[in-house]
């Protein structure tokens, strides 16, 4: 089973729900696709870790062979490029590295080179397997670093949970493109309540099953609940505003694997109601 | 000589256009036989990139220097590539700054930016 933990804005508590859920399993798999800014580790401090460099495909021109005919030029519907002063110019971080041009050149003046723009870690903490994706400072896209960590599961028997990237982009319909289920964390604001009304319409596209955990929950007013009940929307589980679990979660520690029991039922909780979900 | 001119419309009267990617058309105004032809940005429509591509079409066009507002930075490499020279634009006017230039008073763009359309996903 794979499990997708989503927002429309960072700091919502994604990265709480993920690695907590994870580490009440017996057996699990935690995946960071939030390659721009993964930070589950900094949780599970994993050990074993390997690394592995995750690249694209860029086109490289040879001077010789082309004749200027401008026929990838025109292909290109990125703009990634141009021919002036009788060379080619290739854009690297337009590329969409779809390979197009070199199909394309007649004069087969095109072939392509290894552009490393970040890596895949794996490691390994108590009950949990660790995958995280990190894109390299000042690349543009992490998509292709997400197609790797989730070509990683493909085959996996143990539950995932996906911790996914904020908004409702690319890089996140890459991140849930596998789920079986989706949860979608929303803040019990007007604004949470915008950015959880991204998600669902993402989710929705995709077909995916899905609810809401609405998290830092206070007495009062809760637009974002309000919004579930309004639009019949699963609500999974409240968690309150907390100072203890935000405290320890600021200082890097798993909430769950405190001694206090109360978050470990907390969490447990939650996961058993999205298996109940997925069966049902 | 040949400048190019990010314009509004096509119309020598009319005005410079604050983008230079995304310009409806580009005045290519000839300077020795005052001649102007308009072109189409057919950039202007682009995803991404369109300050690359439109600075294909300058390149193409054969024009030696472009006046404008402003200029992201892969169209400036482009530009730069072909020694097309960037000149920064005094004010809206397309005739204000044509006479400017005929007359040496414009000075080289040199605050590139480095492009609005940050690609996402």
């Amino acid at each position: 089973m794979k499990i997708a933990v989503l927002s429309g804005k960072g700091g919502t508590g994604k990265t709480l729900i993920s690695v907590n859920m994870a580490a009440v399993l017996q057996k699990s798999v935690y995946i960071d696709c939030d390659v721009e800014e993964p930070n589950g580790h900094l949780f599970f401090k994993p050990v074993d870790v390997r690394s592995e460099k995750v690249s694209v495909k860029i086109p490289v021109a040879d001077d010789n062979l082309c004749n200027g005919c401008r026929k990838c030029v025109d292909f290109c519907k990125y703009n990634a490029l141009v021919y002036v002063n009788d060379r080619l110019m290739v854009f690297e971080d337009i590329c969409h590295s779809c390979g197009g041009c070199v199909l394309l050149c007649p004069e087969r003046a095109l072939s392509e080179r290894d552009k490393v723009i970040g890596e895949v870690r794996g490691g390994v903490s108590e009950n949990v397997t660790i995958i995280s994706g990190v894109l390299n400072t000042g690349e543009v896209s992490g998509t292709p670093i997400i197609k790797e960590l989730i070509s990683r599961i493909s085959r996996e028997e143990r539950p995932v949970i996906i911790d996914c990237p904020p908004g409702s982009a690319c890089i996140v319909m890459e991140s849930i493109k596998d789920a079986d289920y989706c949860i979608l964390v929303a803040e019990p604001t007007l604004f949470g309540v915008h950015n959880l009304d991204m998600v669902c319409e993402l989710v929705r596209l995709f077909e995916k099953p899905y609810g809401v955990i609405v998290n830092k929950c206070m007495d009062g007013e809760n637009p974002a609940e309000e919004y579930c009940v309004k639009n019949g929307i699963r609500i999974l589980g409240k968690i309150p505003y907390d100072e203890e679990l935000g405290r320890l979660n600021s200082n890097g520690l798993i909430a769950a694997w405190v001694e206090s029991k109360r978050y470990r039922e907390l969490f447990k909780s939650l996961y058993q109601k999205v298996a109940g979900e997925v069966q049902a | 000589m040949k400048i190019a001119i990010p314009v509004e419309d096509k119309s020598i009267e009319g005005n410079i256009c604050q983008s230079f990617g995304r310009s409806p058309y580009f005045l290519i105004y000839d300077t020795g036989s005052e001649e102007s032809v308009f072109l189409n940005n057919t950039a202007a429509a682009s995803q991404g990139g369109a300050g690359i591509k439109a600075a294909q079409i300058i390149v193409d066009s054969r024009a030696q220097a472009v006046l404008t507002p402003r200029a992201g930075e892969k169209a400036a490499s482009v530009l730069a590539a072909a020694d097309i020279k960037i000149y920064k634009t005094i004010n809206d006017s397309i005739r204000d700054n044509i006479k400017a230039f005929t007359k040496g008073r414009l000075t080289l763009l040199d605050d590139i930016h480095p492009g609005f359309h940050r690609r996402r996903g």
